[in-house]
């Protein structure tokens, strides 16, 4: 009787291991960065809530006229536009596409917002 | 050595006060100019608008020059609309021509959005995505715009566009979509950094400057003094919505 519930003990332990191991390793969307660098907010946190952040800022921007601040879209994709489409998407290693295609969320921001990067009158020539 | 020490001390110290007070005089005769480079029409970056200014325009129909469409173009190029003129196509800017039947005098005048004081496309938008901004500027937010058009039956001035189709490589600063309404923003992404409209800037580039862009609220701007001195006339004045872009010479 004590084997059968020190091995059911061991039987459920490793069956806790190789979750957790698994857990370690999702398969996660390999994304283009682009320019990459230091993020206005930690990137765990961006993860979770970019579209809280640029949602509030959008009304602050459209209706109060404030530009220039920390969370803009326009600077989300100065950033992570890749390096070789200048775009945030047209992949599924695009940074914004890739992310939305594995979590099944709908983009709508690029159905007006410009996905490249904006082109500087001297990086053009 | 004392006297060495005493000597050098002394000196060094005259220097380093001189390096440092020379450092602190140029840091505020910067100071000042860095303000100014800081603030756009004297607000901060990061503060509200305001009703203290009024943003308007005052176009003086005799320096226009009837074959001339440099403003369209300007206004196509920076806002990257299309430039067509078939009805499905957006024109945030016109040229009218106007022709007086009894004399023959043909005269023309660029039309669009008047951004109106007590604005009908404001008034019977459903989702309240046409908006009046604090400074005077009529938007449309595309964020809530439903496209029902409403706000394009109301116009008097015929300024509001639909977009039927979808749209790619829009401009950075000007957003536009399949399903919403849009029309002139008075450059709104200009004025936001101390600019003028592209129009404007056309305008004086070709020689005529007939497109004379300010603050209708302050008393001591070009165009507050201009429109003092000059007659000048609202079109469709007698709709009584106090647009802030007047016509002088029509």
């Amino acid at each position: 009787m004590k084997i059968g519930i020190r091995l059911t003990a061991i039987l459920f332990s490793v069956f806790i291991a190789t979750a957790v191991c698994a857990a370690d390793k999702p398969q996660v969307p390999q994304l283009d960065v682009g320019k990459g660098g230091q993020c206005v907010e930690d990137p765990k946190l961006m993860r979770k809530i970019h579209m809280n952040l640029l949602k509030h800022q959008r009304d602050e921007t459209m209706h109060k006229g404030i530009r220039g601040q920390k969370y803009s879209l326009a600077d989300c994709v100065e950033c992570h536009a890749s390096n070789k489409t200048n775009s945030v998407l047209g992949s599924n290693e695009a940074f914004c596409q890739g992310c939305h295609t594995y979590a099944a969320v709908k983009l709508d921001c690029f159905e007006c917002h410009t996905s490249k990067r904006k082109v500087t009158a001297e990086a053009s020539k | 050595m004392n006297e060495v020490n005493l000597d050098t001390k002394p000196n060094l110290d005259r220097r380093d006060f001189l390096t440092k007070s020379s450092i602190g005089l140029a840091g505020l005769a910067i100071a000042p100019g860095m303000m100014l480079f800081d603030l756009a029409h004297g607000r901060a970056q990061d503060e509200a608008v305001s009703n203290k200014v009024r943003w308007g325009m005052l176009i003086d129909n005799t320096k226009c020059e009837s074959g001339c469409n440099d403003c369209v173009t300007a206004c196509n190029t920076e806002n990257g609309l299309s430039g067509g003129t078939k009805p499905t196509d957006s024109q945030w800017i016109r040229k009218v021509q106007l022709k007086d039947t009894l004399t023959g005098h043909v005269s023309s005048l660029p039309m669009m959005c008047q951004h109106c004081e007590h604005p009908p496309c404001v008034d019977v938008c459903p989702t309240q995505a046409s908006f009046k901004r604090a400074d005077g500027i009529v938007l449309v937010d595309k964020h809530i715009c439903i496209g029902c058009r409403y706000c394009v039956m109301a116009c008097p001035y015929q300024a509001r566009s639909f977009v039927h189709e979808v749209l790619t490589d829009q401009k950075t600063e000007v957003p536009r979509g399949k399903g919403t309404v849009e029309s002139c923003t008075l450059c709104v992404h200009r004025i936001d950094k101390g600019g003028t409209t592209a129009c404007a800037e056309a305008c004086s580039k070709a020689g005529h400057e007939a497109i004379l862009f300010g603050d209708l609220n302050d008393p001591e701007s070009a165009i507050s003094k201009r429109i003092r001195s000059v007659a000048s006339i609202q079109v469709r004045a007698d709709l009584g919505l106090n647009t802030g872009v007047r016509y002088e010479g029509i």
